[in-house]
């Protein structure tokens, strides 16, 4: 009868993490709705931005910037973008490897590696084998495009006053729910923009301010927009890859609840069993006697 | 060339505005100025400041906050921070940002980081206020 107790209050238990990995399937699934739609809804804002960019790179010419500077890499700096709680899976994980790697390959390189991080599990990580720049946690949850403004304070000053040579984000490429996939970008400095043939490069602008006063101000805007994307994919992989992951768990638990069940009815039945020979053995006794 | 003009305004939150207009004063960088249909291409800095919309007779005021307008004969389009119509601006919370940023301002050397990022709020504030008081 033990056997049968411990099987019951296993199945109670099971049950319980059932409740709780599937409430919070659904709480991810809620807030990874939001972070899809905050996805989506930057799009034209990029894409606009990316043509403006485009038009005006392309009728300035090969202008150069501070920030396209290309100088011979010494020293580089990367920001990893990872999720402040667990039990998403692999997510941030395979994030920590693709930055060990990258730092890895950059050292075998002979270069200094910095490292930023934005995300608990990240600066969790590395704080210990790394001296990390500038650790924020807490900020993906619920951000705008004052966190990218804020984040490219600690990049392109630096990068202005040659503090160091490139810059990269690693981050999560979203590419649907289930397939998350970390991406390694290189932002700084910013490639030259090529001149384009074919779009209306006949039409004229009047600038205002300055055509050059204006390409100084969207440049840095372009890595905004570089970190913002990055910050609403990882977010939304982020949200993705733990409802996978508690959908996973509830089936998991569905399919262990099965088993005990199983186990439990066999184990009553050869209780059962066991009884009634006891019972048919005594009866039996009794008659001989 | 078509009759009309489109104008539409882009924030990074989504789409706040797209449609037929007859004309828009925009806050410029170095002052507001007005597009109406047929105006010549202009890629210009939007500050911080309101935009009036002009549809018939009628008047749509938004406040807006630093970007990037393009301007072709029948369209333009703006690239902007934020932008919030003048009946959803609250007011209420643009008056404790301009207080906020009032009392750091005035507590702050002239020079610190900090002074231009509260400069830039207060304009920000004031501009809700102004536009919010504009119906």
């Amino acid at each position: 009868m033990a056997a049968l107790k411990d099987i019951k209050r296993k199945i109670n238990a099971v049950q319980k993490t059932r409740q709780i990995t599937r409430a919070m399937n659904m709480v991810a699934a809620s807030k990874f709705k939001a972070a899809q739609a905050k996805m989506i809804n930057f799009r034209p804002y990029s894409e606009s931005f990316m043509q403006m960019l485009n038009e005006l790179a392309g009728s300035i010419g090969s202008a150069s910037h501070p920030l396209m500077a290309v100088r011979e890499p010494r020293k580089v700096r990367a920001l990893l973008l990872t999720s402040d709680r667990g039990l998403c899976g692999g997510f941030n994980n395979n994030l920590i490897k693709a930055a060990e790697r990258f730092i890895a390959e950059k050292r075998n390189a002979g270069l200094d590696v910095e490292l930023m991080t934005i995300g608990r599990k990240g600066k969790d990580f590395f704080k210990k084998r790394f001296a990390i720049v500038n650790a924020r946690t807490d900020v993906l949850q619920k951000f705008d495009m004052s966190l990218a403004v804020g984040v490219s304070e600690d990049i392109i000053p630096p990068f202005l006053a040659e503090l160091y040579d490139e810059f990269y984000v690693i981050y999560n490429e979203f590419v649907n729910v289930s397939v998350q996939r970390p991406k390694v970008l290189k932002v700084l400095p910013l490639a030259a923009m090529e001149r384009s043939e074919t779009r209306n490069v006949e039409i004229e602008y009047i600038y205002e301010p300055s055509a050059k006063e204006i390409l100084e101000k969207l440049l840095p805007m372009y890595v905004h927009v570089m970190l913002y994307r990055a910050f609403a994919e990882t977010s939304a992989g982020e949200n993705g890859a733990r409802m996978a992951a508690m959908d996973n768990a509830t089936r998991n638990c569905e399919d262990m609840i099965e088993n005990l069940t199983l186990k439990y009815n066999k184990a009553r039945q050869a209780a059962i069993t066991a009884e009634l020979m006891d019972i048919v053995g005594g009866t039996e006794a009794l008659a001989k006697g | 060339m078509s009759a009309e003009m489109t104008l539409e305004i882009v924030t990074p939150e989504g789409s706040v505005f797209k449609g037929v207009i007859d004309g828009v004063t925009i806050p410029g960088l170095d002052g507001e100025f007005g597009v109406l249909r047929g105006h010549a291409p202009l890629l210009g800095s939007v500050g911080i400041g309101t935009l009036t919309i002009f549809t018939g007779n009628k008047k749509t005021f938004y406040a807006v906050n630093t970007g990037y307008v393009k301007v072709s004969p029948t369209h333009v389009m703006m690239l902007v921070e934020t932008a919030e119509r003048a009946d959803m601006i609250d007011l209420k919370r643009a008056e404790l940002a301009r207080q906020r940023a009032e009392e750091q301002i005035s507590r702050l050397p002239r020079d610190a980081a900090e002074f231009e990022k509260n400069r830039i709020a207060l304009m920000r504030a004031i501009a809700r206020i102004n536009t919010s008081g504009r119906k």
